[in-house]
């Protein structure tokens, strides 16, 4: 991130009181971020040979083909094309064989990294492991997003749901002030998306990266002056539960371009 | 209104309205000024007087972020040996350095346009410059409007 | 890892100017930014681009700390021969890095 803004001034306060003032109280329907972002942008998610997204997606068709370590095994040697990944990203968070906790899609390709190619764990957010969820995620582009109809995520989704709705932070805010009472308003020249899951792992502007929802989230926590959670907490898979379920039918549109 | 930087460090919901007069904290050089615009144009022309008209330069009036603004640079030009753009150049007002880019071209290229994108850190005034084959130097401006992100990171990952 | 995508047509009419797209993964670190630790992060970029097409050079580029990461650069050429496109980025640290593509005339 640029250190390049490290000087700027904060407006936590002020914003804390331009919100408030703003509250409206009819729901807008439900967007994706992507409607949220001007021409020039929309344009460079659109073009793969614009959206650097498409690097990291290269990377990942590369690495699943690459046989590693004490298996020996590649993802394609047990999965086949990786094609065969469509619609999968549409429904995670999920229940999986081998976990009694809801996983992510990372998550999820790190237990068949450690379990089915008896490789490391490959550190959250790793290049690697952004690379190969950006190539399963990409395979459901376009897809609506269709969480699971599981009856034991219920609790986590409603876990989710809380935090959502949970003031914290030193500001005292909600994810809903912003996303579900101000979303499309301007926060000082930036839109107020709906936060909708759509475009993960997304390139964002910011981070020069293509990064994950968790990584996302911790942004906006961190925007909150809330402490963040623990890198393997569960309340992010419970958040992106929540988020996914909320979003349900809305595009995928992996990888995603955001300011 | 306190500052939160003096307390937390951290950057919050820092949205710099445009052109806010902000002190940036480049560590160093100094940020390049007009001054050094002008000397860096003075580089690539030397004495020669720039004209105006031919060279458009494309950029979004408003940046969503000064990290990755997409800008376009061309010239209505027959690209021939006799009559061709040679070099074009892009130079700004207060990165820390005015230069951008170079680009060298002639009758191979075809068409005078080049697509990149650039950083800008904050709204400023961008100038392009193309020298065509009969040594004549054209100008053009553009001033962008960069917003910063909100819910950003303290620190590099 | 290092990895770039190239947009050419595959086949061109002869005398025709078409475009040619590239974007590279690189950091393009500035040498500007300050670490964790307040030090400069050094600076880490590619520095020059160039496009041969039969050997001959038909355009090239000079980068600065002042371009995005995963450099973006769409430049154009006119259709000559069948044969190669040479594209190469080299900059700071040694980087290097090379792609060639074949393109029909018709
Ligand atoms: C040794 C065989 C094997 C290898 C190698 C392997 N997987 Fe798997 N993978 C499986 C099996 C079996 C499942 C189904 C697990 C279950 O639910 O029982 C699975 C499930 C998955 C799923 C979830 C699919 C769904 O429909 O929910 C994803 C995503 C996945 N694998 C990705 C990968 C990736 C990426 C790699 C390479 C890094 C990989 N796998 C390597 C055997 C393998
Ligand atoms: C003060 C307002 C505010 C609060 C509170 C806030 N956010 Fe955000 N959030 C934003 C803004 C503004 C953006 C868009 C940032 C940008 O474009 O630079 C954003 C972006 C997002 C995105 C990305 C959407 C996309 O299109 O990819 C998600 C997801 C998100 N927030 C979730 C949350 C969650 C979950 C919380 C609570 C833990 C939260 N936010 C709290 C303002 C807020």
């Amino acid at each position: 991130m640029s250190g390049l803004r490290r000087g700027s001034v904060c407006l936590g306060l002020c914003l804390v009181a331009a919100l408030t003032a703003n509250a409206q109280t009819d729901a807008p329907s439900r967007r994706s971020g992507y409607h949220d972002m001007g021409k020039p942008l929309q344009a460079m998610q659109d073009d793969d040979m614009a959206n650097p997204g498409m690097l990291w997606v290269g990377e990942g068709a590369n690495l699943w083909n690459q046989r590693f370590a004490a298996a020996d095994k590649s993802c394609a040697d047990c999965h086949g094309a990786v094609q065969s990944m469509s619609g999968v990203a549409a429904r995670y968070p999920a229940f999986t064989a081998g976990s009694d906790q809801p996983v992510t899609l990372e998550q999820r390709i790190n237990l068949c990294r450690t379990q089915n190619q008896r490789a490391d764990r490959l550190a959250d957010g790793s290049r690697e492991l952004m690379a190969l969820t950006a190539v399963v995620a990409h395979q459901s582009r376009n897809q609506p997003i269709a969480p699971p109809d599981d009856p034991r995520l219920r609790p986590f989704i409603a876990a989710g749901e809380a935090l959502y709705r949970l003031r914290q932070g030193q500001l005292n805010l909600s994810c809903a002030q912003c996303h579900d009472d101000n979303a499309g308003r301007k926060l000082a020249g930036v839109t107020i998306p709906q936060a909708h899951p759509t475009g993960y792992p997304i390139y964002r502007l910011e981070w020069q990266s293509l990064g994950s929802l968790k990584r996302r989230l911790r942004n906006c926590l961190v925007g909150m002056r809330a402490e963040p959670y623990a890198p393997d907490a569960p309340e992010y898979v419970q958040l992106e539960l929540f988020l996914m379920d909320r979003a349900r039918g809305l595009k995928l549109e992996t990888p995603g371009v955001r300011p | 209104m306190p500052d939160s930087r003096s307390t937390t460090g951290r950057r919050v919901f820092l949205i710099r309205a445009a052109g806010a007069a902000a002190a940036l904290a480049f560590a160093r050089p100094a940020l390049a000024t007009p001054d050094s615009l002008q000397a860096a144009i003075k580089d690539v022309v030397g004495d020669a007087p720039l004209r105006e008209g031919r060279l458009v330069l494309e950029l979004p009036p408003l940046a969503e972020n000064g990290n990755s603004v997409s800008m376009t640079v061309s010239m209505d030009s027959p690209m021939t040996e006799a009559d061709h753009v040679r070099a074009i150049h892009v130079l700004n007002e207060k990165n820390p350095q005015p230069h951008v880019m170079s680009a060298r071209l002639g009758p191979a290229a075809g068409k005078a346009q080049v697509t990149t994108r650039i950083k800008l850190n904050d709204s400023q005034k961008v100038v392009a410059i193309a020298e065509t084959s009969d040594g004549t130097f054209w100008v053009a401006e553009a001033d962008v409007i960069v917003t910063l992100a909100a819910c950003v990171e303290d620190m590099p990952q | 890892m290092s990895n770039a995508l190239i947009n050419v047509p595959r086949t061109v009419r002869r005398g025709e100017v078409f475009q040619i797209r590239t974007l590279i993964s690189h950091r393009m670190e500035t040498g500007f930014r300050a670490g964790t630790n307040g030090q400069l992060i050094p600076r880490d970029i590619i520095d020059r681009f160039s496009c041969t097409y039969n050997g001959v050079e038909v355009f090239s580029m000079r980068l600065t700390p002042a371009i995005a990461a995963n450099p973006f650069i769409g430049f154009h050429t006119r259709a000559t021969e069948s044969g190669t496109i040479v594209l190469r980025w080299t900059g700071d640290n040694g980087f290097s890095v090379e792609e060639t593509v074949a393109i029909e005339v018709v």
